[in-house]
């Protein structure tokens, strides 16, 4: 047994709190870009994540990531209703990993949310989110986390491939079957409160130093430096996005500084712990650059990904694992190296495996889960719900009363 | 009796207020709306995406008064809601058949 060390303790638990803190983050995040007659709608979906991944992860989610199996594939169930979690071996007790890991599991099929903004039935979306941790998430996880993936080389500080990749691709998957709003197009669905939405990616930002600063583990200088790594790629995110965005459409919006710095934020999380000096402020200023261009795709292939889960979670996922195959320093973790670094085309090979194998497992289950939940329950809101908007159909309540 | 409708920029209901109340009005009824004229309307860019937003906001007002005061309540109007741009907004004039105040039942010029 390695003895617990108090202050690595203290600094995750306080890392669960923040990483906890971005989900009403998200939901208020995306809750400002939709009309208002879904405004109650988007928040709930991102608040109930809070509800029924927490239930399934202390049930059996965690023991299928962390359970020792012996394999890299899948846990095993020794830790089923989190039962002797503690003797997992470490200088953090086992339930602070529990805490940790639990609020990861909760916000990434919140992520999904976005892009199938004002159209999906509340029961078929808690169906969705129920059976995607269970068989896509947590595999994932696993893989990315404690599995065959780390064990091959493949990178991934704090959930770049597992997280960001992941939730992208399935919320392409999800778009593709249940189909763009009604009036995609031809009515303008401008965001309803831009304010909130500025709000949400103060928490988001606030709680990202949870997300990427906590995930070594460690209260340590791996730490300090995923903190300060974080901090400046959504500095210079918001900074890249800005100036396309001046240069091609005219403006630098408030939308536009809060996607940048979320696309910096995302795109730094994989390489958060392994790189140092300009990196991160050239990853988030290429994430800034090329979420805002890649903003374009659902134009081109009309997928009515409503709220640019694709361009800033897919895209942002990407090019910060891929980004992390030349910028890894084994001067700041003692890792590997990359490109830039000396040690060649492996990481970046490895890098790139692990996207690959992350968004085709994730597309093809996803893909079939929501076919099959579309064709029993249906996924999607009848037209005149739709119309009426989430907040009434759903959940018989207003947002917004006079 | 006439009533007196006017659209004017919101901005401008300040000025038009006191330019009412110099005029002697009574009261004003004052309503948020969205419209467009000549100015047409306007375009806003969220995440590149340029939005055509067709209705400007604008203020509407109505006003009730005596056959006798219609012209310095117009031109108090017009004279306060003016910019000289466009978009100032209209002002009409419509018969009033009948005008009753509510709590004492009076009709007519004593109820406006």
């Amino acid at each position: 047994m390695i003895a617990l060390d108090s202050g690595h303790t203290a600094w995750v638990l306080m890392s669960a709190a923040l990483v906890l803190f971005m989900t009403p983050g998200l939901a208020f995040f995306y809750g400002g870009m939709v009309r208002s007659k879904n405004m109650l709608g988007m928040l709930m979906q991102n608040i109930f994540a809070m509800g029924l991944v927490s239930t399934i992860w202390a049930i059996v989610g965690f023991s299928l990531v962390f359970g020792d199996s012996g394999n890299g594939w899948i846990g095993n169930f020794d830790f089923l209703f989190l039962a002797d979690v503690n003797n997992l071996d470490g200088d953090i007790p086992g339930m602070a990993l529990v805490a940790f890991q639990m609020m990861f599991a909760v916000i990434t099929p919140a992520l999904i949310t976005g892009a199938t903004a004002d159209r999906l039935k509340f029961g078929s979306y808690a169906v969705l989110i129920g059976f995607w941790s269970l068989l896509v998430y947590i595999p994932a996880a696993k893989w990315v986390f404690n599995g065959w993936l780390l064990d091959m080389g493949a990178l991934d500080f704090a959930g770049g491939t597992a997280i960001h990749i992941n939730a992208g691709v399935a919320a392409l998957a999800v778009v593709i079957v249940i189909g763009n709003r009604k009036g995609h197009g031809t009515v303008a669905m401008p965001p309803h409160n831009l304010p909130l939405t500025m709000l949400g990616t103060g928490i988001l930002w606030f709680g990202w130093i949870g997300f990427n600063a906590g995930s070594g583990l460690a209260a340590d200088g791996v730490a300090a430096q995923a903190l300060v790594n974080t901090h400046l790629a959504a500095a210079t995110g918001m900074l890249g996005w800005l100036l396309v965005e001046k240069l091609k459409a005219g403006h630098a919006t408030t939308l536009g500084a809060a996607s940048g710095a979320v696309a910096g934020l995302v795109a730094i999380t994989p390489c958060a712990g392994f790189v140092g000096g300009p990196a991160p402020l050239i990853i988030g200023a290429a994430a800034g650059v090329l979420c805002f261009l890649a903003l374009g795709i659902k134009e081109k292939m009309n997928w009515d990904d409503s709220l640019d889960v694709i361009a800033v979670h897919l895209i942002g996922g990407i090019v910060g694992t891929l980004l992390l195959g030349f910028f890894a320093d084994t001067a700041i973790n003692g890792e590997f190296d990359g490109v830039f670094y000396g040690g060649g085309l492996e990481l970046l090979k490895d890098q790139f495996v692990a996207a690959i194998v992350v968004g085709v497992f994730s597309f093809v289950v996803t893909f079939a889960l929501a076919k099959i939940i579309d064709s029993t329950m249906g996924l999607r809101i009848d037209e005149e719900a739709e119309l009426r908007g989430l907040d009434q159909s759903q959940h018989a309540e207003s947002a917004y009363t006079s | 009796m006439k009533l007196v409708t006017a659209v004017i920029k919101p901005f401008k209901l300040d000025d038009v207020k006191d330019a009412l109340k110099a005029a002697g009005s009574a009261g004003i009824t004052v309503s948020e709306v969205r419209g467009f004229g000549r100015q047409g309307g306007h375009t806003e860019t969220y995440r590149g995406a340029e939005y055509k937003i067709d209705f400007v906001p604008k203020v509407s007002l109505q006003v009730v008064v005596d056959d006798a005061d219609v012209d310095s309540i117009v031109e108090a109007i017009t004279t306060s809601a003016a910019t000289g741009k466009i978009g100032d907004g209209k002002i009409w004039v419509t018969d009033v058949d009948r005008i009753i105040r509510i709590r004492t039942g009076e009709e007519g010029g004593d109820a406006v």
